[in-house]
């Protein structure tokens, strides 16, 4: 081991792997830690009795709770998320909540309880290999069978979760390690050799860019999540304000950036708005800032903005290039090369441009957004939903959603005045992830209204985390989008298999009575009347609440770009 | 695009779990490996992959830069079969009988340049190291005579151009500091 630490703890005589685990959590900040116990992580609950008054266990009712929650955690408070777990299968548990902090570059450090040392491979009881299981969707994971390693190995899984472009840790502690004694001193993780987080701007590809910019005709912004994560809001603003560049986002890299701001052009990708996505194959030059060209951006990649120069504005040198080929590449932490790039930018307008934009939108309002907000039908609307929901939140509520169709509609939407207020499943789409996670984000943020927006199919994979949220008295406010379908499978089947509604149906149980069978309040409601007023009583409440909305059953998330078509075949109706 | 023969060399921590992290990395993107071995390296406390596949320009370069994205890794390499010098290392076990009552045996073995590396009364062993072609020839050549084992290492190799790793692992320090 070669980490470079620096500003070493005092040393505390003789206490256990346990006990020391848990100091390690305190000297890395943390205060708030979600998990399930079991065998095998039995020594480190016992440390969690002792330290109640300092660290805060959330038990969760499963341990795919305990991950979506530590990342709604992270999502909102800028921190590192922890997740506890016990062996096998209280580890093996873990792994969706792993591979979508993975995939969404979500800081979190998981700890799970092994079998003691000498048992290992024997297949002992709740024995499982969570290192070989956990590997490819970590972006480290580690190993302790001796006592004294914990605190060197702790120190660098919070430094590698939180640096660079952040990620999950896994560490899996030996329960013979967990007892054993040791002198304990803590030395935080400043540098590992091999591992290079933040690569240097190279200053003469900030001259070709801005160069490129100055060119531009008929600029376009993209940008991701790495304007938040890089905590780059306010140099973004600037460069947008400054360059007069129209700008979209990808799902996350919603809220980076006020949704009344002007630049805003909205959405980009397979239901994002119809503007930004027809123009990505207008544009002539393309700035990607902090996002990596997903598949559901980009759509068919051979027809993908092919006329446009690109700027890649990216911190992880295994994103360069990989899906599009870009003509300069900004490797370096966005919020350093958005300083720089300001230094340098002349102010100027787009106006011809900028009408394009609002000609394609002026077509979108008249085809899909009317219709989705001012309903004429009788059936209640997801989008008219969301809209009542901004008129109470005024767009200072955390948004919290799961995946599919009312996760489309709420990202299309939902209004934000602040970042870090957008928390859902993109790279992975985790079914499940909004009830445990909303509990998180409320934690993450105590004093923001976090509202969780979820389908029938998807809350039902993680409903039982209802009862997480009444044990800790959590106002969040659940809002459940009833459409008795697998709505975005169902608009699929409907759009592309001839409408075979194979296993899409859902027969669903009394929701309200579930909620209320762990003394939530409880509404629902089918009627458009009733909206206003259900939507202002769960504003106000001060308690968690839920409310279902039994919206129209058969309605579809336009626009719409077919997987595999291009960015400019997206679709109205 | 077409595919061609990359060997990967990769400089990393010799630390447990980085072999099934790199090996995750091909098995992720379903591409088979030709060869995989591992050993030190010039430096102390740095380890060595030398991996051989056969793919597109475009694939691997993205799979070296997933390769070198792993906290473990200190830096990796990809060169053509022109830019390299490469050998692998062959096994021969043969009965003893074939080499008295088989005289060509004998000419087989000293025209492919091969090592005899132990005789006992039941069978004795030849070595080759070479280019895949060779030990190849000399296994078909042998076959013949009644083979009782086969084995070949991975491909070993050395890059032409330098490496540089103790002027990265310099930089990398600075960095740090």
């Amino acid at each position: 081991m070669s980490a470079n630490t620096q500003n070493k703890s005092k040393v505390i005589s003789n206490i256990s792997g346990a006990e020391a685990v848990i100091r390690c959590l305190l000297e890395e900040g943390v205060e708030t830690l979600y998990g399930y116990p079991g065998g095998a992580i039995m020594p480190i609950y016992d440390e969690l009795y002792k330290f109640q008054d300092k660290l805060h266990h959330v038990l969760t009712r499963h341990e795919q709770g305990a991950t979506h929650a530590a990342q709604g955690y992270a999502r909102t408070s800028g921190k590192v998320g922890v997740a506890v777990a016990t062996s096998g299968p209280g580890a093996t548990n873990l792994v969706t909540g792993i591979a979508d902090a993975q995939i969404d570059s979500t800081p979190m450090v998981c700890i799970t309880g092994q079998v003691a040392s000498h048992l290992l491979g024997s297949d002992a009881f709740q024995e499982t290999d969570i290192i070989g299981i956990s590997t490819p969707v970590t972006k480290w994971n580690c190993q302790i069978t001796k006592a004294s390693e914990i605190p060197e190995i702790m120190a660098r899984a919070f430094f590698i979760a939180r640096s660079g472009r952040p990620g999950p840790v896994l560490i899996d502690i030996t329960k013979d390690a967990q007892f054993e004694h040791f002198d304990f001193s803590y030395k935080k993780c400043t540098g590992i050799r091999s591992y290079q987080p933040y690569p240097i701007l190279d200053e003469v590809k900030v001259e070709e860019a801005i160069a490129l910019i100055n060119q531009a005709k008929k600029p376009f912004i993209v940008w991701g999540q790495g304007v938040i994560l890089g905590q780059a809001e306010e140099e973004f603003k600037t460069f947008l304000e400054t360059s007069g560049i129209p700008a979209a986002w990808t799902i996350l890299g919603l809220s980076a950036l006020p949704t009344d701001h002007p630049s805003n052009r909205g959405m980009v990708g397979m239901h994002g708005n119809y503007a930004p996505n027809m123009l990505t194959n207008e544009c002539d030059l393309l700035i990607a800032i902090g996002m990596r060209f997903d598949d559901r951006v980009t759509g068919d990649l051979n027809t993908y903005a092919k006329q446009a120069k690109i700027i890649h504005l990216e911190l992880d040198p295994a994103e360069v290039n990989k899906n599009v080929t870009a003509d300069v590449t900004l490797l370096a932490d966005c919020k350093i090369t958005l300083h720089r790039l300001n230094e340098k930018i002349t102010p100027k307008t787009y106006p011809e441009w900028i009408q394009r934009f609002d000609d394609l939108d002026a077509i979108e309002y008249k085809k899909v957004i009317y219709n989705d907000l001012h309903p004429t039908k009788p059936g209640l609307t997801m989008g008219e939903t969301i809209e009542m929901i901004n008129t109470y939140s005024k767009g200072n509520a955390v948004i919290v959603t799961d995946v599919g169709q009312h996760q489309m509609v709420a990202c299309r939407y939902a209004k934000f005045n602040q970042s870090k207020s957008n928390v859902t499943s993109g790279g992975l789409g985790t079914m499940g992830f909004a009830l445990p996670a909303a509990i998180g984000a409320k934690m993450g943020a105590p004093d923001r209204e976090v509202v969780a927006v979820i389908g029938d199919g998807g809350y039902q994979m993680t409903i039982q985390e209802l009862g997480t949220i009444f044990q800790q008295k959590l106002a969040v406010k659940i809002v459940v989008l009833n459409n008795d379908f697998l709505g975005m499978v169902r608009q699929w089947q409907q759009l592309f298999f001839d409408k075979r509604y194979a296993s899409t149906e859902m027969v669903n149980p009394d929701f309200v009575k579930i909620a209320e069978g762990y003394y939530i309040q409880a509404k629902r409601i089918n009627q458009r009347e009733e909206l206003e007023d259900a939507v202002q009583d769960m504003m106000a409440s001060d308690q968690p609440y839920f409310l279902e909305v039994c919206v129209e059953k058969e309605d579809n998330v336009f626009p719409m770009i077919p997987t595999g078509a291009s960015v400019s075949a997206i679709r109205l109706e | 695009m077409e595919t061609k023969t990359y060997t990967l060399s990769v400089y990393s921590e010799n630390n447990i779990g980085l072999l099934n992290r790199i090996s995750a990395i091909f098995l992720k993107r379903h591409i088979n490996l030709e060869s995989f071995s591992t050993s030190a390296s010039e430096i102390p406390d740095v380890f060595r992959f030398v991996i051989v596949i056969n793919v597109t320009p475009n694939t691997v370069r993205r799979l070296v830069q997933q390769i070198e994205k792993q906290v473990d890794v200190i830096k990796a390499f990809y060169h053509t079969d022109e830019e390299t010098i490469f050998q692998e290392n062959a096994l021969y076990k043969v009965k003893s009988s074939a080499l008295f009552e088989e005289r060509h045996i004998q000419n087989v073995i000293k025209n492919s340049h091969a090592n005899i590396v132990t005789v006992s009364p039941e069978f004795f062993v030849i070595e080759k190291t070479g280019f895949r072609e060779e030990t190849e020839q000399l296994r078909k050549d042998l076959e013949p005579f009644g083979l009782l084992q086969f084995v070949r290492s991975g491909r070993i190799s050395v890059t032409k151009a330098k490496m540089g790793i103790s002027e990265i692992l310099n930089t990398f320090k600075n960095n740090n500091n």
